[in-house]
Parts: C-alpha cells; sequence; structure tokens
C-alpha cells in the first residue's frame, strides 16, 4: 500500500525545499496584452505557476434581464487546464473552481469601477497553465493586469501572495509542498495603494497571533509585487512595437 | 462561470437608512447589540431514519443537518482512513430567490468552507471512521439543508453538521478472520467527532462592523468575513465574502469580535451536546 510521508519543509539550514528563506518569495514575471482578440490581457507567472487572463468589454448583456440597472456585471471564470497539474485534471468544472470563480469574482467587484457601465457586462477568463501552489492569486493578479491593459477604469490594481505555517514556521509564498503538507495556507490579496483587503481565505490552523504575523508578512509581498506590476504597466506603453 | 448576482434580495431604501441610523446609536434593528449574537436552538436526533442528525435555529435561520454512513474502500494513499463529504442545499423552499437545481455557487462556497473547518480542525476524526485498514472504511455523508433562510446561514451550517456529527454513532462492527458483518441496527459508543468547531460571521455595513447579520443586515452588508475556530481559540478555517473590501484594522477588529461571539456559540453547544 501507497503512503506518503509528511517530507521536511524547512531543512536544517533554515532554508525552504526550493531554497527559499522564510520571507523571500519566487520570482515574478507579467506580461501585458498577449492576445490579440482580447480586450486586455495578460500572462502572469510567479516561480512555475503562469495563468493567462483575458478581459472582454463592457459589452452588452445578454440575456437582457440579467443585467443590472446600476452597474456593470462581471462574468468571471477561473479554469485549471488539464495539462497544468503533475495528473492530468477533467477539464469539466470541479466544485473548487466554481469556488474560486466566485472568490475571484467578489475580490475584483471591489476594484473595477462597475457604476461607470450601467447595464453592461465585463468578461474575465482565466486559463491556468501552469499550477504549481498559489494559482488562484496568480489568476487574480494576471485578471487584474489583464483588467488595467483592457482600459478599464480601477480604484487599485491587485496584488496578492500567500503566507503559511511549515514546520511551525510563517512563510511567505507557499511552494507546492508546503501547500500540501503544511499546517496552514492563508491567501491574501489587496488593494495595495488603498490598504485594502480584497481576498481572504484561510484553510490549516493558525493562533490569532500567528494569523496576524501572516497578515503582516503578506502585506511586505504585497508592496513588492504592487512594484513590479506598475512596472510592466509602465513598460507596454514605454516600448515601441512593430505593428 | 461565476456572474454578479442579478436576483439579490432587495432592501428598501428607507429601511437600509432605518438599519445605518439605528448602527450610529449603537443597536440593531432586532434590538441587538453590535457583538450580539442571535439566540440558538438545536434539536438533536430531528430526522430519525439518519445515522446522526440536527435542526438548528438561529433566529428564523433553520437548518437541517443529517449524517448518513456507507461502507467503501480506502482511497489508495490514505488507507488508515476514512472519507468525509459535505454537501449544502439552499432548496428552493427557504426563500423566494433560492432556486431549484443541483447547488449552485453559493451552496458549494458554503460546503466547501464547512468541510474545510471540520477537516482542517481535525474535529472530525477520519482514522475512527475505519473498519478494516486498506480494505474497509465508512464515509460519512454530511448533508446539510437550509430550510428558511434569515441570514448567516454559514455559522447555522457548521452548528448543524457539529451537531449532527455528535448525534451520530457508528455501527456495531464483528470481524471474523476476513469476513467483517456491519450490524447497522446495534450501535457502538463511537461518535465521528473530536471535539466542536464554530464558524462566526462578522458584516461591515457602512462604517459598522456586526456579528451574526440578519437578513437584512447581510443584503446591505458591503463585505463579510467568516472566522472558524476550536475550544482552544485556534483559527481553523476563514473565508471573506461579498464585493466590498476591508481595511487592515477591520480584520483585526473582526476577529476579535468574532473570537468572544465564538465562546458564545461554545457555551450553547456544551448545553445541547453534554461536551
Amino acid at each position: 500500500m501507497m503512503q506518503v510521508q509528511k517530507p521536511r519543509l524547512i531543512l536544517e539550514n533554515g532554508l525552504r525545499t526550493d531554497g527559499r528563506r522564510p520571507d523571500e518569495m519566487r520570482p515574478i514575471k507579467i506580461e501585458l496584452g498577449v492576445l490579440k482578440n482580447a480586450d486586455g490581457s495578460a500572462i502572469f507567472e510567479m516561480g512555475n505557476t503562469k495563468v493567462l487572463a483575458a478581459v472582454y468589454g463592457p459589452k452588452e448583456m445578454h440575456p437582457r434581464h440579467l443585467a443590472l440597472p446600476d452597474r456593470a456585471s462581471l462574468r468571471v471564470r477561473y479554469h485549471m487546464t488539464p495539462f497544468s497539474t503533475d495528473e492530468r485534471k477533467n477539464p469539466a468544472p470541479s466544485r473548487r473552481e466554481i469556488e474560486l470563480s466566485k472568490v475571484i469574482r467578489e475580490a475584483l467587484e471591489s476594484t473595477v469601477l462597475t457604476e461607470l457601465f450601467p447595464r453592461t457586462v465585463i468578461d474575465v477568463f482565466m486559463e491556468v497553465l501552469q499550477a504549481d501552489a498559489g494559482t488562484r492569486l496568480v489568476s487574480l493578479m494576471a485578471a487584474s493586469m489583464a483588467l488595467a491593459d483592457a482600459g478599464i477604469p480601477l480604484r487599485d490594481l491587485i496584488a496578492g501572495v500567500a503566507v503559511g505555517k511549515a514546520d511551525g514556521i510563517i512563510v511567505l509564498d507557499l511552494n507546492e509542498p508546503e501547500d500540501m503538507w503544511g499546517e496552514a495556507d492563508m491567501p491574501v490579496a489587496m488593494l495595495p495603494s488603498l490598504g485594502q483587503v480584497a481576498l481572504l481565505q484561510l484553510n490549516g490552523d493558525m493562533t490569532p497571533e500567528e494569523f496576524r504575523k501572516g497578515l503582516e508578512l503578506a502585506q511586505k509581498g504585497i508592496n513588492i509585487i504592487y512594484n513590479l506590476q506598475k512596472d510592466a504597466l509602465r513598460k507596454k506603453y514605454a516600448e515601441y512595437k512593430e505593428e | 462561470m461565476s456572474v454578479t448576482p442579478s436576483n439579490q434580495n432587495i432592501v428598501p431604501f428607507v429601511k437600509k437608512e432605518n438599519i445605518l441610523a439605528a448602527l450610529d446609536r449603537g443597536v440593531r434593528i432586532d434590538g441587538r447589540k453590535l457583538n450580539e449574537y442571535r439566540k440558538l436552538s438545536i434539536t438533536l436526533g430531528y430526522a430519525k431514519k439518519a445515522e446522526g442528525s440536527a435542526l438548528v435555529k438561529l433566529g428564523d435561520t433553520t437548518v437541517l443537518a443529517g449524517v448518513k454512513l456507507e461502507e467503501e474502500e480506502p482511497f489508495p494513499d490514505t488507507p488508515n482512513q476514512g472519507n468525509l463529504v459535505v454537501n449544502v442545499e439552499l432548496l428552493p423552499l427557504a426563500y423566494e430567490t433560492f432556486e431549484p437545481g443541483p447547488p449552485d455557487e453559493n451552496a458549494i462556497e458554503l460546503a466547501r468552507v464547512v468541510d474545510r473547518s471540520l477537516r482542517d480542525s481535525k474535529a472530525v476524526d477520519l482514522s475512527k471512521l475505519v473498519i478494516i485498514p486498506g480494505k474497509k472504511i465508512w464515509t460519512a455523508w454530511v448533508d446539510v439543508y437550509v430550510l428558511n433562510y434569515d441570514g448567516n446561514i454559514l455559522d447555522a451550517c457548521t452548528l448543524a453538521s457539529v451537531a449532527a456529527l455528535y448525534n451520530t454513532k457508528l455501527p456495531k462492527i464483528e470481524v471474523e478472520g476476513e469476513n467483517v458483518r456491519i450490524i447497522r441496527e446495534e450501535k457502538t459508543d463511537i461518535i465521528p467527532i473530536n471535539y466542536p468547531v464554530v464558524t462566526v460571521t462578522a458584516a461591515k455595513i457602512g462604517n459598522h462592523i456586526i456579528v451574526d447579520p440578519n437578513i437584512d443586515e447581510e443584503s446591505i452588508a458591503d463585505v463579510k468575513l467568516s472566522i472558524s475556530y476550536t475550544r482552544d481559540g485556534r483559527i481553523v478555517g476563514m473565508q471573506k465574502n461579498f464585493s466590498g473590501s476591508l481595511a487592515l484594522q477591520d480584520v483585526d477588529m473582526m476577529e476579535n469580535i468574532s473570537r468572544s461571539a465564538a465562546q458564545y456559540l461554545f457555551e450553547e453547544l456544551k448545553k445541547y451536546l453534554n461536551l
């Protein structure tokens, strides 16, 4: 009978299984305007996690009776490609993907100025191309960059990072073994310049003190990511591209 | 795909103004204080055919949870663990805007948050649900049916699931060599849960933070934060809800207010479950 043992997550030298310090994030890469047809698009990479997001709209809502009289609706889909995981993932939407689509929609609604486009719909689609922990936040960040790329008015960009507990130590930006075997996983996403939390979940087990310490650590990571996001946006307009 | 809901409960503007004006004075329209939880009642064994069941009333929010046990083969990677499945149904008879059909994103989210609270807290003891290691285990199906909606379904769903699991006794098993005989009519004293877990939801309306929102408060709330606790004050789950956002000091305040409300819920559970 195959029984997998929990590996050590924090090694003798105090580093993590991938060689990072507890408060160190994975490398980030952001690319904007990657799809021709979409009004806005982005690829967001964090370590080996890679997500493609595209935005269409605002456009007329069909069927009409679903349109909101005072603001735009958001139609959001988080989806994992079958080849994004070690074992093939069935492409039919799982309960997890349905929950995450909702959680991401609600987070995006906290930043999109929907009241500027009543009776319309904005479509946001995310495809996880490589899943290696942190897909919901990378998807959310890819979506927020794609919305900015589409020129849709936002209160702020969304930056997010997971904090967790591995072998009793609070760590930033969980990797896959920490996600699987760690004691806690807390994804946090914020509107950084407004200091507002847009997404907050926790599964696992933390004391209230650890929770507050984790929240503080997440904020540190979020500020670093926020600067990279702004750089990526600026770079798009600084660069001359031959069409 | 998740779409901004168009069938949300509409609260008249006048009522909204009333709720906000009352909150400014430090009271709520149902007479509660901002940090006051509603009255709770639990009826154990409400559905007799289930292995365990509980009817929970939180104000007029009513949910019924039933536990059924099924014999199954364990997953190959967890031969010494049983299985837990939580499902929540938002019945059309519970509220005007609830529609028949398979669980929607709200029901799925509720079920998954309850499931995570029970699992991550290690409250449900999956090792107790083993019949023969590697061969036969119990799957505990926890089905939570929402019968009447009056706000804060999540807290009621966790309470009902915990109470129903406390009401569950595993059937008697006789092992003779390779053969097992399961005698469903006779019960052992083994229950599949080690200790209680509660979920407490706080909501932000305007600048006010309240605990256990009723239906009207929930309908005008900008944002909700639900936190699950064990009796020793560990946080074993958290979920932010709705389209609003929270300042960090709001999160801090909600955690404090929820942690003290959790103590109230544990006191109540003690009365009903003989803990």
